[in-house]
């Protein structure tokens, strides 16, 4: 069974790190069933857990009971994810992934994003917060079929 | 060594000599991140020789996950222990493959392997 196109998955979840690996979950079978390669299933699913984590920690600094709405939708080329925070926004222009020769903790989830997804954008929402739209390129359902 | 074992992702700890090695298990992510790191910090502070970190039991690690190592590693450094990453996930490689930390840590197939390095 593929998920067809033009049926997005919503759902809202709060900014508890204990939520994470239902959405992990949730991520993985949606990639499963929209046809995303299979080696490239990790990588969405942890891009999504690495945009949660830093909406967790700096857009709700850490609180754990503010809203973070996701949609998963697919098209006939592409999985996109879009997760929508209402906390502190953040200028999209100041957003970037840090140098990894410097080894430090910490930093690297927008690298991890950029390396494992297709495109990865951020815009302030309408009333305030971020929205972060990721996107993953997947073959044509037509070449699915055997 | 109850306290430090058992409970959370840090399943048991075993003493090989003058090397701990730690055996992990289930998800490392921003959730349970803050208890590894307390557990491995622990582990140290009993001064082992070489530190091996067993993650066959892990089947996900985020960067939270990957943090929590590098400050141990910078710990280990500064207590001059060795510090080792044994039995690897592929789904876990994968991070520090794309991190590029894979560079950074001594990295072994095995326990064995971990535990026979220099």
């Amino acid at each position: 069974m593929n998920l067809a196109p033009g049926s997005p998955i919503r759902m809202t979840v709060l900014s508890t790190p204990a939520h994470l690996p239902v959405v992990r979950a949730a991520v993985e079978k949606v990639c499963e069933l929209a046809g995303v390669d299979e080696q490239a299933i990790g990588g969405v699913v942890l891009s999504v857990d690495e945009a949660m984590t830093n909406i967790i920690r700096h857009a709700y600094d850490g609180h754990d009971d503010q809203p973070i709405e996701i949609e998963l939708s697919v098209t006939d080329s592409a999985l996109r994810i879009r997760l929508r925070d209402f906390g502190r926004s953040v200028d999209p222009a100041e957003i970037r992934s840090r140098e990894l020769d410097d080894v430090r903790p910490g930093g690297l989830g927008v690298h991890i994003m950029q390396e494992c997804m297709d495109s990865v954008s951020y815009e302030p929402a309408e009333g305030g917060g971020t929205r972060l739209t990721l996107t993953k390129r997947i073959a044509a359902q037509e070449e699915l079929r055997p | 060594m109850s306290g430090i074992a058992g409970k959370g992702p840090l399943k048991a700890i075993r003493w090989i000599e003058h090397a701990a090695v730690v055996d992990v298990a289930g998800d490392i992510d921003l959730n349970t991140s803050p208890e590894f790191q307390q557990g491995l910090l622990r582990v140290l502070d009993r001064r082992p020789g070489k530190l091996v970190v067993n993650l066959a039991g892990v089947m996900y690690m985020d960067s939270s996950g990957v943090a929590s190592l590098v400050k141990m590693l910078s710990r280990a450094r500064r207590t001059g222990a060795a510090m080792c990453l044994a039995s690897m996930t592929d789904r876990v490689r994968d991070i520090f493959e794309i991190t590029r930390l894979d560079r950074v840590f001594d990295i072994y197939p095995t326990e064995q392997e971990a535990l026979a390095s220099a």
